[in-house]
């Protein structure tokens, strides 16, 4: 569904991303790891058309990210998104941060959005917080708002940048319940993420990335069993061990 | 010190209703200007922060230009150099027909000078909203318009309150310079009190306070304004 293929793209003369080609087919689940800096935010951010990039394609279920006439407010409609720092809409209660796209861009009445809205919170438990602000929940429910806003948009995929690594550990598993639970469902995910633990459950497929290239790209099983390259295990054994 | 005090002076007739009038044409100056200042503000502010360029480059020389040359001269400028540079016709109809001349070209000077500062706090204010929020906007599906419309003009309107507060008094207090082309403003009124009466410092003392009372209303006005659009729970410091 999801194809990148030979992408490049560089900051100034600085290459961010390195002839990377991987895809992502429907239903499934490939997650993203790597050291800091390896360009997965990039990386994932191109998939939607945040950032272009200067060589390469992309294409999302046929459609071309990367082309110049692409109709990008369209597409990114379709594709979900979850980031790191939430990035609720802080001016509107919980409501309005999930109806407002379901209205302006899908063009659903104002009850249609508000029934979708109620049902996808009821999903992740947090009905009761319907009227507040994102800045009176806690970072943990702010997360699953945010998914449940991408979800709001019947997504045909969801992007998820790190979407458990600004949160305090004791909220980490309530995000990665909802996340399994999507996967379970048949949600086409890209996640970037260090929970090896989720990327074991759920994952078909990780990519290992580093240096703006993709290192490694194997089935989850082989991945941690016996990974190919001398970066991807020590990493691995950073990751694991601390 | 020999001087004969009179406060009495300020509430007769004509000086009371010089006053009076004073207050109005102040009054009508600073809000007149106000509403150009915020909408040229505004689009100019929002121009600098769009990706296109052209636009980007003319809305920050609007800027550099209307804030960066003195107000004064500004007002000069509009005033007696302006109608010299356009067509004859105009020039002479400005010069000759145009009701009110020194009104229109305080409240222009007035409005376009204030209109770049408040583009800069609108600029600040839209930048403060950071990068995250506008990319998730965008993931969500909206077009660059819809962004701003409901997003990031919403927040950097909240977050821009109290800078705008002090523009809003201060162009009641610039309004006052009008009274170098002629407008009979507050100040000019109190000056021209002063010269009839010889009784200046009751006349500037009333003009004093009532510069003070129309800030402090403006500072409630906008205490009250902050206190309705605040954020519950966000700083807008990322
Ligand atoms: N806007 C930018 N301009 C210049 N360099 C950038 C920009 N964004 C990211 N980079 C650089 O690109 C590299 C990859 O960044 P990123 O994709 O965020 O990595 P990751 O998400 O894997 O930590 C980093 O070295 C980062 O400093
Ligand atoms: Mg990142």
């Amino acid at each position: 569904m999801i194809k990148i293929e030979k992408l490049s793209k560089w900051y100034g003369d600085f290459q961010v991303l390195i002839d990377c080609t991987t895809q992502v087919n429907a239903a499934e689940v490939v997650v993203v790891c790597g050291p800091s800096g390896s360009g997965k935010s990039t990386l994932i951010k191109c998939v939607n058309g945040l950032e272009p990039a200067q060589e390469g394609r992309i294409t999302v279920e046929g459609m071309e990210v990367t082309g110049r006439g692409t109709d990008l407010t369209r597409l990114r409609a379709r594709i979900g998104m979850v980031f790191q720092h939430f990035e609720l809409y802080p001016h509107m209660t919980v409501r309005e941060n999930l109806c407002l796209a379901q209205q302006k861009v899908l063009g659903r009445s104002r009850d249609e959005a508000v029934a979708k809205t109620e049902a996808l919170l009821d999903r992740v438990g947090l009905s009761q917080h319907i009227d507040k602000h994102p800045g009176a929940l806690s970072g943990g429910q702010q997360q699953r708002v945010a998914i449940c806003r991408a979800l709001a948009m019947d997504p045909i995929a969801m992007l998820f940048d790190e979407p458990t690594s600004a949160l305090d550990p004791e909220m980490i598993n309530e995000v990665l319940d909802v996340m399994v639970e999507l996967a379970r469902d048949g949600m086409t995910m890209m996640v970037v993420t260090h929970e090896m633990g989720f990327a074991r459950k759920v994952a078909d497929r990780v990519v290992f990335m580093d240096a703006g290239a993709i290192v490694e790209d194997r089935p989850t099983e082989e991945f941690f069993g016996a990974p190919d390259t001398d970066r991807a295990k020590d990493f691995l054994s950073k990751i694991l061990n601390h | 010190m020999n001087y004969n005090w009179n406060w009495g002076v300020l509430f007769q007739e004509p000086y009371l209703g010089w006053l009076i009038m004073g207050v109005q044409w102040t009054f009508a100056v600073a809000l007149a200007a106000w509403v150009i200042a915020l909408s040229v503000g505004i689009l100019v502010g929002v121009g600098r922060t769009l990706p296109s360029r052209p636009i980007a480059f003319l809305c920050t020389a609007y800027v550099e230009i209307f804030r960066n040359v003195p107000l004064l001269l500004q007002l000069f400028l509009w005033y007696f150099v302006m109608p010299e540079l356009v067509p004859n016709d105009v020039g002479q109809w400005i010069k000759r027909d145009m009701p009110n001349p020194e009104y229109l070209t305080a409240v222009i000077a007035l409005g376009l000078y204030t209109a770049s500062r408040v583009a800069e706090q609108v600029r600040a204010g839209i930048e403060s909203v950071g990068s995250g929020l506008t990319n998730a906007a965008f993931a969500n599906g909206f077009s660059v318009t819809q962004t701003y419309r409901y997003v990031l003009l919403p927040i950097s309107f909240r977050l821009i309150v109290p800078p705008m507060t002090s523009e809003f008094l201060t162009i009641f207090k610039n309004s006052s310079l009008a009274l170098t082309i002629g407008l009979l403003e507050l100040t000019a009124q109190s000056q021209q009190i002063a010269e009839y009466t010889f009784n200046g410092f009751e006349a500037y003392t009333a003009a004093t306070v009532i510069y003070v009372c129309i800030a402090l209303m403006a500072t409630v006005v906008m205490q009250v304004v902050e206190r309705y659009t605040r954020i519950p729970g966000y700083m807008g410091s990322k």
